[in-house]
């Protein structure tokens, strides 16, 4: 698991390789500690966890601005509300 | 298709168009060739393999269906206290309903399979230690099983381990023995059992015919008066009160626990009036049921297509006329790893955790592991050839159909386990292996069909999944707590 600051207001979390519940677990940290309109791109590799990922940002209002699919990896990026 | 030659565009229903190269269509397509060829070669044998094929397609469809819907057990509970998802919660009722409605049409015909557990305390015990597992492994049983169709390699841990564990816990005796409460010692041994099963040697031996065998069996519709069999005991009783209600009402705790203050907020975004009158609350209630397409699909027709495998399943056992598929093998010629009683496994329904014990029990004799002595192998289930394991076959080809639609979602992935996730999961298999021997079954025998068909033991493991699924979460919060500690500190956070 890596978490890391891009740029000003962007971050990353790479969770390849990880299973449930592990990404789903670490993006709802990541977002939690971020500011409201930073953006933090979740890379993944756990086709279930992205369904999990995806109605939590539907509850919490989080948005997600972009995804990406190459192969079974996953580049999303959420936008704190 | 796409201008690029070995890519082909595919839409699935409730999913995005997805880009897959044209190889992964080819080993879907070889994957449903090869069981297609299997069922046709050995029909051509013999049409008591039809018997085999049948678990066999009922198998591919529920892998199908799991990998679909990204549908595992473990998640309902989990993602509700990890993440305050509720969709896959959701879906198991909506697949529990269906399930139970379809159910309850094969048990007033009387072509059921079903037969309820002893209900007590000690389903709670074995669902609280299989949730416990479910989580630390990242996957139900059933959930593994889908998982290992996408190439991922902790599911094929998990497997090995609720297996292996499985295998052992079921045979283990010596000073395990001294472990045995006295009452439940004398209470096996006045079953009269036969003496090549050496009842009085073996903790789950005496555990089983000692404790669990004393405990009631029931059923909703028993419960009020009602034959399994009469419409109003399928319909009201096992149906009505048993999985209809009870899911609605815990799918309302869901909701206002999990759902409703999202579904408000969003209102409110929208412009929404500031009252929230009670019908607003049931248009909340009901977008939280839809929120998840792929899941309400799979759930719709992993429901239909178990309450289809027990009247097919049924249907062929009068055909042929038997009543077990040890009589089947026998008949073909199939005598080792029989039981005493001359069964082997054949629930008639899905069913995980006994066929991937059964497998390690074969493999243990051929090496020279004498484990026919005991009551789960020797006296019900027996230890077949894994070839010829009607079981085994559902198995292989759920996982054989979760990877037919990894491979069309272009979801396929060959992943290697680190340390960490492999040690979870063999700790968590092994939870999970001990809790389905405790409770007769797992996620999906213990819990998904019990419920459906109005057995009340299926809810009290729920529950104490429900209670597992707590801790493990709790744990791994402190767990990832710690790990993200450092990641910020790092970014200065």
């Amino acid at each position: 698991m890596k978490f890391e600051k891009k740029a000003d207001h962007a971050y990353l979390l790479d969770v390849k390789g990880y299973v449930c519940p592990h990404p789903q677990i670490y993006t709802k940290k990541a977002l939690e500690k971020l500011q409201p309109g930073d953006v933090l791109e979740v890379v993944f590799d756990n086709p279930s966890s992205g369904e999990s990922i995806s109605t939590m940002c539907d509850i919490t209002g989080n948005e997600i601005v972009g995804r990406s699919q190459e192969g079974a990896q996953c580049n999303w990026n959420i936008q704190k509300a | 298709m796409s201008s690029a030659t070995n890519v082909e565009t595919i839409a699935l229903p409730g999913a995005e168009a997805t880009a897959v190269p044209r190889r992964n269509i080819l080993w879907a397509y070889g994957i449903v060739g090869l069981f297609a060829l299997i069922s046709l070669g050995t029909f051509a044998y013999n049409e008591y393999y039809t018997y085999l094929s049948v678990y066999l397609w009922f198998g591919f469809i529920y892998g199908v269906c799991l990998q679909y819907g990204r549908f595992c057990f473990s998640s309902a509970f989990r993602d509700l206290f990890a993440v305050g998802v509720p969709r896959m919660a959701v879906g198991i009722m909506i697949a529990t309903v269906l399930f139970a409605l379809v159910g309850a049409f094969v048990t007033a015909t009387g072509l059921s399979t079903f037969h309820p557990a002893p209900t007590s305390f000690h389903s709670v015990v074995a669902g609280f230690i299989f949730g416990v597992g479910m989580v630390f492994a990242g996957g139900c049983a059933s959930g593994s099983l889908y998982k290992a169709g996408e190439g991922n390699g902790v599911a094929v841990i998990v497997i090995l381990s609720i297996s292996v564990t499985q295998a052992i816990f079921a045979d283990v005796g010596g000073w395990t023995n001294h472990l045995v409460p006295q009452a439940w010692h004398e209470s096996a041994l006045s079953k009269g059992l036969p003496e090549v099963i050496n009842v009085s040697d073996g903790w789950v031996d005496q555990y089983l015919a000692g404790y669990v065998w004393n405990q009631p069996v029931t059923t909703y519709a028993q419960i009020m008066g009602w034959s399994n069999e009469s419409v109003a005991g399928a319909f009201l009783g096992n149906l009505m009160v048993g999985v209809v209600l009870p899911a609605a009402a815990l799918l309302a705790v869901v909701y206002v626990f999990w759902s409703r203050r999202g579904f408000k907020n969003k209102r409110a975004k929208a412009g929404g009036q500031a009252d929230f009158t009670f019908k607003d609350e049931l248009a909340g209630y009901w977008t939280m049921i839809l929120a998840s397409k792929r899941t309400a699909i799979a759930g719709l027709v992993l429901g239909i297509a178990a309450g289809l495998h027990m009247f097919v399943i049924q249907g062929l056992r009068v055909k042929f006329g038997v009543k077990n598929a040890g009589t089947l093998l026998e008949r073909m010629g199939f005598d080792f790893g029989i039981s005493v009683n001359g069964t082997v496994f054949d629930p008639g329904y899905w069913y995980v955790t006994t066929q991937e014990a059964q497998w390690v029990g074969w493999v243990l004799q051929k090496l020279g592991t004498e484990n026919m002595d005991n009551i789960y192998f020797g006296f019900v289930n027996g230890i077949p050839n894994p070839a010829i394991n009607p079981a085994d076959w559902m198995s292989l080809a759920l996982i054989g159909g979760a990877a037919v639609m990894a491979l069309l979602h272009n979801e396929f992935k060959f992943k290697k386990p680190t340390l960490e996730l492999a040690t979870w999961a063999m700790i968590g298999g092994a939870l999970m292996g001990i809790g389905s021997r405790l409770g007769l079954g797992c996620n999906v025998g213990a819990f998904f069909v019990r419920v459906s068909q109005g057995d009340p033991s299926g809810w009290l493991f729920g529950f104490g999944m429900i209670g597992g699924a707590y801790i493990g979460v709790k744990f791994f919060n402190w767990w990832t707590e710690r790990k993200m500690a450092k990641e910020f500190a790092a970014c200065d956070f």
